[in-house]
């Protein structure tokens, strides 16, 4: 499973000089590092270390017993964005992990094993608990087991079931409410020693509501033309502080806030997205993008698409951690109930119907021109079945579909040469499309 | 019927990938139906309480070419999905009128919304177990799930599913539960006259027979197959574990037992063992296969371990009771629950001195020399050790 974003300036072979950022991208920046920061100073401060998984994270509740939250998805990436996760992955394989499996799970552990030092390269220590909220992906669970092995913290188990019919029913929504109130609630009351505030949890809800209002305002913002924003490359640097340690604090609110004015300027401006090398001049075609990008090569990545003026205008990875776009929101007079349906809400907890429908309808609302999966070696939670996606997508849509493959953080599995062609190929293609359609068109106004 | 024309029978079922069987069960009577389910677990009991047939849909082995299948999968997906709908997309599954697909694993779980894109003239569910195992909370939640299904195979019945028929259906499965027990005591003690090539078939016909049938022929086998006069090897005792979806082919159990190990425990068809205990036939019939699930069920890697403690607790019980001198973590390729799972086992068989090895297959690996070697070294070195 994955995760969002960085704001670390990655490190590539051909880095270009003076990476451009926004305002916004640059704060993004400084509250990654920050929680990194009180990560490593937590145990010296006398305070509690939660981990957590991203999708249907339960940030707000957390924050009600001072937890500083570490999120595992957001270490591996970080380290794959640093070119570290290469070693570790060697390193947990070497120890005896498959070569098979899940390399965000492999660079975690790998990580374990070169001692406790996060990817920023200050102290990382280890959780106090492990709150094993197991939304859309079957690895959570073994992930955590395997922390758990090393480290012999206590692990919560939250089961969110699986949208399987499409759609959340009141016995899902009521067995997700009983385990957070009968079981996570008292034990994290008492492994952090704080009582328990649902008005304290109510008040982190609002929050939560704001900069989910401003983050979608920031999404939506992709149906302009030219859209402001990149949805997937640029959209990991929006989602990063709602989908891990932010949400719901005032921080994040103002993050959002300031997110909004600079697109929404942007859109009046009538310019086009930011990328590391400056504005994108021209907008040449629009992507809907679904699967997790690759993080070790994410500079380059993100080159092919700007240099052709290719520009993701949605995509689903920007939903992982929570799908805002079609009316969910944090509600503080349910809290519980919320959470419990934030949880069984996350993209891939949602049935393969659902996902072709959604991607479907970001391919009409934001006039993409057409579909790209990144298929993820690691993620079998996005990635199996993908290829009914890309058939499915093409049939209701007309639009064409393209297909690569590439890993989360697994230097290995990043074939540059191979995705490169495989991009230009369906770019050229587009552009064959569009412009067959415009004869018909003019063949038609002729005639 | 002598052991090997039972065996022989199970063995033309078991490659019968048009699911005669399953046809002539249907054809019997009018208006029958029949369920297939995929690995690890769905309770039976609710299928054969509507009146229908549950079938055992385990991939489609070593001798069918998949090619349709394959267009829906990366090269890193495992081959189970794309052999199930291999079978589907070329009409061999026809003769299911629904699919019941359990939380195995992401890719299982997907393949229910495939089913449902792809099958839409049939019954689709994707059947969640807790990993919460309180009765208030897990159980309460899985006796919905369960009441769901009973409700839904009513429908396609047209008539309810009653608790009579759902604890007549208990007592069924029971019993079954009781005649593979039998069959794993039995072979636990006398290996040489029970291979596991044969107890395997033997307990792949439980996917497309009748339970009560199926029983019948667990017995039947158990009494022909004592009256034979095998060879006993000194063979090295294994568990052979990590197998429980994707199956190995029978060419490969056949190579771990030529190569000196007798497997005396197992995880092939964990569904037909999953529940430990007899359940009670009295009180709801939900609520008792809600229980039997949540307390009394097999451990396996996609059913969370609540405590740390009890990781490994199920194989080192299966090492004891049957007196294994090894394990064989067998696990097909790109399986994430087996594959992840499996350090976490192998150190706690290093901490009680278990010896054991590991590899991978897929239900259509072919070449066997590696396998059998592996397997004899590993039996070799248990005989070294035990005789040291």
């Amino acid at each position: 499973m994955s995760i969002p974003a960085p704001m670390q300036a990655p490190q590539s072979a051909k880095k270009p000089q003076n990476v451009q950022k926004d305002d916004a991208m640059n704060l993004q920046k400084e509250m990654i590092a920050k929680n990194y920061h009180e990560l490593a100073a937590a145990h010296t401060e006398g305070k509690k270390i939660s981990a957590t998984f991203v999708p249907g994270n339960l940030n707000e509740l957390l924050m009600c017993f001072d937890f500083v939250r570490r999120l595992p998805e957001t270490d591996a990436l970080q380290n794959g964005m640093r070119k570290k996760s290469g070693k570790m992955i060697m390193d947990a394989e070497r120890d005896g992990h498959s070569e098979d499996v899940c390399t965000y799970v492999k660079s975690d552990l790998g990580m374990m094993l070169q001692g406790e030092t996060g990817p920023t390269g200050e102290a990382m220590p280890h959780p106090d608990v492990l709150l094993l909220s197991y939304t859309g992906c079957f690895t959570f669970m073994k992930w955590f087991e395997l922390v758990r092995q090393k480290y012999d913290c206590e692990t919560l188990m939250l089961h969110v079931p699986y949208q399987g019919d499409g759609r959340i029913n009141p016995n899902m929504r009521d067995y997700v409410v009983k385990q957070i109130k009968d079981k996570i609630i008292p034990a994290l009351e008492r492994i952090s020693g704080v009582k328990f505030d649902i008005d304290r949890l109510r008040q982190y809800m609002r929050e939560s509501q704001k900069a989910e209002e401003d983050l979608v305002r920031v999404l939506q913002s992709a149906k302009h033309r030219p859209s402001p924003i990149d949805g997937y490359f640029g959209g990991v640097y929006y989602i990063g502080p709602i989908f891990t340690a932010f949400r719901g604090t005032p921080e994040a609110t103002r993050f959002y806030q300031m997110l909004n004015a600079e697109v929404q300027e942007r859109v009046r401006l009538g310019k086009g997205p930011m990328t590391p090398e400056g504005e994108m001049a021209e907008e040449k075609y629009r992507l809907v993008v679904e699967g997790p990008p690759n993080w070790t090569s994410f500079r380059d990545f993100w080159k092919m698409f700007y240099d052709e003026g290719a520009v993701v205008v949605a995509s689903t990875y920007a939903k992982v951690g929570g799908v805002y776009d079609f009316g969910f929101r944090h509600d503080a007079e349910r809290p519980l109930e919320s959470m419990a349906e934030y949880c069984l809400g996350c993209y891939t907890n949602l049935n393969f119907p659902q996902r072709i429908d959604m991607i479907c309808k970001y391919i009409e609302e934001y006039q993409a021109d057409g579909l790209l999966i990144n298929s993820i070696k690691s993620c079998n939670s996005f990635s199996a079945g993908q290829l009914l996606i890309l058939r499915e997508v093409e049939k209701r849509t007309g639009k064409p579909a393209a297909f690569i493959e590439s890993d989360l953080v697994d230097p290995r599995y990043f074939s540059a040469a191979n995705i490169k062609n495989r991009l230009e190929s369906y770019f050229q293609m587009i552009k064959q499309k569009r412009t067959a359609a415009q004869s018909a068109v003019l063949g038609s106004a002729v005639h | 019927m002598n052991a090997k024309e039972i065996v022989a029978r199970c063995e033309h079922l078991f490659e019968d990938l048009d699911f005669g069987a399953v046809k002539a069960w249907k054809a019997a009577a009018p208006g029958r139906k029949a369920i297939g389910y995929m690995p690890i677990y769905v309770p039976r009991e609710i299928v054969h309480a509507a009146g229908m047939l549950p079938v055992g849909i385990f991939g489609g082995g070593d001798q069918m070419e998949v090619i349709q299948g394959d267009a829906y999968y990366q090269s890193y997906i495992c081959r189970i999905p794309r052999s199930t709908l291999e079978l589907g997309l070329t009409g061999r599954l026809n003769v299911l009128d629904g699919m019941l697909f359990p939380s195995t694993c992401d890719v299982i779980r997907n393949l229910s919304g495939m089913w449902q894109i792809l099958f839409k003239d049939k019954y689709v569910k994707y059947f969640d177990v807790p990993q919460n195992y309180d009765d208030a909370i897990g159980g309460n939640f899985y006796v919905h799930e369960m009441q769901t299904v009973r409700e839904d195979l009513a429908k396609l019945a047209g008539k309810p599913i009653t608790d009579d028929a759902l604890r007549a259906s208990i007592a069924v499965y029971n019993d079954n539960r009781e005649a593979v027990r039998e069959l794993y005591a039995y072979r636990a003690q006398k290996p040489w006259q029970a291979p596991t090539s044969e107890v395997y078939l033997v307990l792949r016909a439980g996917c497309v027979l009748p339970p009560e049938e199926h029983t019948a022929l667990i017995r039947q086998y158990l009494v022909a197959t004592d009256q034979e006069k095998r060879a006993r090897r000194d063979n090295a005792r294994v568990v052979l574990t990590g197998a429980f979806c994707e199956q190995p082919p029978l060419t490969l159990i056949k190579s771990i037992e030529m190569a000196g190990c007798y497997v005396v425990d197992d995880d092939l068809q964990l569904i037909q063992s999953w529940l430990l205990e007899e359940v009670p036939v009295t009180g709801d019939p939900l609520q008792e296969l809600s229980k039997a699930f949540l307390h009394h069920s097999a451990q396996t890697s996609s059913k969370y371990d609540e405590h740390k403690a009890d990781k490994g607790k199920y194989l080192l019980h299966q090492v004891k009771t049957r007196g294994a001198e090894g394990v064989v973590f067998a696990a097909p390729s790109f399986c994430d629950p087996a594959l992840l799972e499996r350090p976490m086992l192998q150190e706690v068989l290093a901490k009680h001195k278990i010896p054991y090895t590991a590899f991978k297959y897929a239900e259509n690996t072919g070449q066997m020399a590696p396998i059998r070697e592996q397997a004899g070294t590993f039996a070799d070195s248990i005989k070294l050790w035990s005789a040291a």
